[in-house]
């Protein structure tokens, strides 16, 4: 689950952490309403949106006075903003973070993730902050120094001072930078993240560290633990069939091709859309029904894929393990009922009670292609669009 | 012979009392597979589906002598039910739980580290079966046929349509390991490659990756440098569009790594057989073991 940035410092703030003072606005006046509670207008205003990249885009301004702020704040606010991140397409700015200006002399990069090669959490340190950091690790990796912990002890204070030591810092902003960078990995463990980002930390004209940006992302696998921030999920800046599909364990990915998929199994999930492609076909979809599915999550499953009008034929796929062909088969049944389907459905089926399943469809009296293996099915739903 | 698990092996079921657990217990029972015991704490004493349970893998090894477990309790408890387990002094692990934090299991692998000779495999996987002698996990058992290729995957409904595809072309597999797709995990590709060199009954095997990760990457280096036997292989999501998570944590594209076009070209590099179309898998090692 991914977060604004005002989130993230609302909560690296509790953990004494020195960020700027800043208030998150959702229109013009609550925007100057937060310059009058900071009480100057030395500010900038950055857009609150689920990607990075955002001052090239125009989402970050700099001001200075209120007709400044007024007009950053009208440009910035329902914007769609464009950047690196958004993957071709745009967001539309809903938000926006008023925050107090700094002045700083430099830029550093320090982030918090996993290394799956190593199974351990790692702290990213660069002194060239202030770029994304995979440019900076693609054109110049001699400049980033990485530090694996151990989850269990956590990052001890001394390895910290000696990866900031190392890096050329001296004094009592080597001392601030460590702590940091301890509170950092403190936060990554207690809240199950699986990012912690700070780009830019800066150091300002009188040596204090600040943390410029903010950015965290919770893993999903561990926010049961963490009921309380689940209220931060902003299910605007997701896509929607994505959120409606989540509600049901389903893991849904929208395409723009116009086989609606269903599949069980992230792999054969992509290997089908990977087939249909081959085939000369595009998904419009990726879906992934899970190990665990009932009729009911079949039906839901059919509901979303349907919702997009650009769907012109379904392929189901599945090959049962945990999950049963039959109630695979009786949840296609359901929904096609339900859904009153009105375009090609090709189904193949095997795996865990596949004869039981096979029956029920049979004889359902719906209209299925069936297809026996997967090269067949894929053939046949691209056949199915000019049928 | 074949790897890690055999006609000998003894396995208990950790979550057997839950409705996955009791029933794949009983499925793996029906293959044939020596299911001794299950666990699930405070219900020590009932039975599930005919088999005794104990309340601690502790005490399950010790009246039953197991050495395998596979487990399926929630995703809050099984990081702690797979140090159990070895703590219990089971060689092998298999955790079949989807959903497990991430930093649980990096809590299991260093707990692990005290137990050097225990195997763990997955989380968020199907198992691991050697047909006809012992299925451990949730694959359906009637695609295997016993023979001489061994299968090691990241997915799981993928790895069964590749068994599927070799066991109708009349190729048997001697082991087949779903390594899972958690970012995670217990053994990796070039773990149970080391295990595939040395089994004398295992002559190809059959790789199937995914994009994400560099785990392909590093099969690839090995396989070119002490892997003789031949390997066809796959990789998921050639047409996944970048950036976007597909189901397994795993799964995601981001930069320049992580592939499936950069996969595909280190894996041939090293030698692999590698299909384009998951359709071929099964018919790509017709090709390669007739030439």
């Amino acid at each position: 689950m991914k977060i604004h940035e005002y989130q993230a410092k609302e909560i690296l703030a509790k953990y004494n952490l020195p960020i700027p003072r800043g208030i998150m606005a959702e229109s013009v006046d609550q925007v100057l309403e937060a310059a009058k509670k900071i009480g100057h207008f030395n500010l900038v205003v950055k857009a609150q949106v689920h990607a990075g990249g955002r001052g090239k885009g125009g989402g970050v301004k700099l001001v200075a006075t209120e007709q400044e702020l007024k007009d950053a704040a009208k440009s910035i606010l329902g914007l769609s903003l464009k950047t690196a991140q958004t993957a071709g397409g745009s967001v539309t700015v809903r938000k926006v973070l008023v925050a107090e200006k700094v002045n700083f002399s430099k830029e550093l990069y320090l982030g918090i993730t996993i290394d799956r090669e190593k199974g351990l959490p790692c702290v990213i340190f660069s002194s060239s902050g202030g770029v994304e950091i995979e440019e900076l690790a693609r054109k110049s990796p001699e400049k980033i120094v990485t530090l694996h912990f151990d989850p269990v002890a956590g990052l001890p204070a001394f390895r910290a001072r000696e990866l900031v030591f190392s890096q050329g810092f001296t004094g009592d902003t080597a001392n601030q930078l460590a702590q940091i960078t301890e509170r950092l990995t403190k936060v990554f463990i207690q809240l199950d993240a699986s990012l912690v980002e700070i780009n830019p930390l800066v150091i300002d004209s009188a040596g204090k560290a600040i943390l410029l940006d903010a950015k965290i992302s919770f893993d999903d696998n561990g926010l049961f633990r963490h009921p309380e921030f689940l209220s931060m999920r902003d299910e605007k800046e997701e896509d929607a069939r994505e959120v409606e599909a989540s509600k049901f364990g389903l893991s849904y990915v929208g395409l723009d091709g116009n086989i609606g998929c269903m599949v069980n199994g992230a792999g054969l999930a992509m290997a089908t859309m990977d087939l249909i492609k081959f085939a000369g076909g595009e998904p419009a979809n990726f879906l992934d029904v899970g190990g665990s599915a009932t009729a009911e999550k079949v039906t839901a499953a059919f509901k979303i894929i349907l919702r997009d009008s650009k769907v012109r034929a379904v392929l189901v796929n599945i090959f049962g393990g945990i999950m049963k062909c039959d109630v695979i088969a009786q949840g296609i049944i359901d929904a096609v009922r339900e859904v009153k389907l009105a375009i090609p459905l090709v189904v193949r089926l095997e795996g865990t009670n596949v004869e039981k399943g096979k029956e029920l469809l049979k004889h359902s009296g719906i209209a299925i292609i069936t297809a026996n293996e997967l090269k067949d099915a894929a053939e046949k739903a691209v056949a199915a669009l000019s049928s | 012979m074949s790897i890690l698990v055999n006609k000998n092996t003894k396995l208990i079921v950790q979550g057997i009392t839950g409705s996955a657990g009791k029933f794949h217990a009983k499925q793996m029972l029906e293959y044939g597979t020596k299911v001794v015991g299950g666990v699930t704490p405070g219900k020590g004493g009932e039975t599930a589906e005919g088999i005794p349970v104990f309340n601690t893998v502790q005490e399950s090894v010790k009246k039953t002598g197991a050495n395998a477990t596979v487990i399926y309790v929630p995703a809050a408890f099984a990081g702690d039910a797979a140090m159990e387990a070895a703590d219990a002094g089971i060689k092998l692990i298999v955790v079949i739980t989807e959903g497990i934090p991430p930093l649980d299991m990096i809590r299991v692998k260093l707990f692990l580290k005290n137990y050097p000779d225990a195997h763990l495999i997955g989380p968020n996987c199907p198992g691991i079966i050697t047909p006809g002698e012992c299925k451990i996990g949730i694959m359906p058992g009637y695609i295997h046929k016993k023979g001489s290729i061994g299968v090691i995957s990241r997915s799981g409904t993928l790895t069964y349509e590749a068994v599927w595809q070799l066991s109708q072309l009349g190729f048997g597999q001697s082991t087949c390991i779903g390594i899972g797709g958690d970012p995670v995990q217990g053994m990796n590709f070039v773990d149970c490659l080391k295990l595939f060199k040395d089994d004398s009954q295992t002559e190809a095997v059959v790789l199937i990756g995914e994009i994400g990760g560099s785990a392909e990457e590093q099969a690839a280096a090995y396989i070119e440098k002490e892997f003789k036997k031949p390997v066809v292989g796959f990789i998921a999501g050639l047409t996944a569009p970048p950036g976007k998570r597909m189901g397994h944590a795993g799964a995601i594209i981001s930069g320049g790594s992580g592939k499936a076009e950069d996969k595909i070209a280190r894996l041939e590099r090293a030698g692999v057989s590698v299909s384009r179309s998951p359709a071929d898998i099964g018919r790509t090692m017709k090709a390669v073991l007739r030439t």
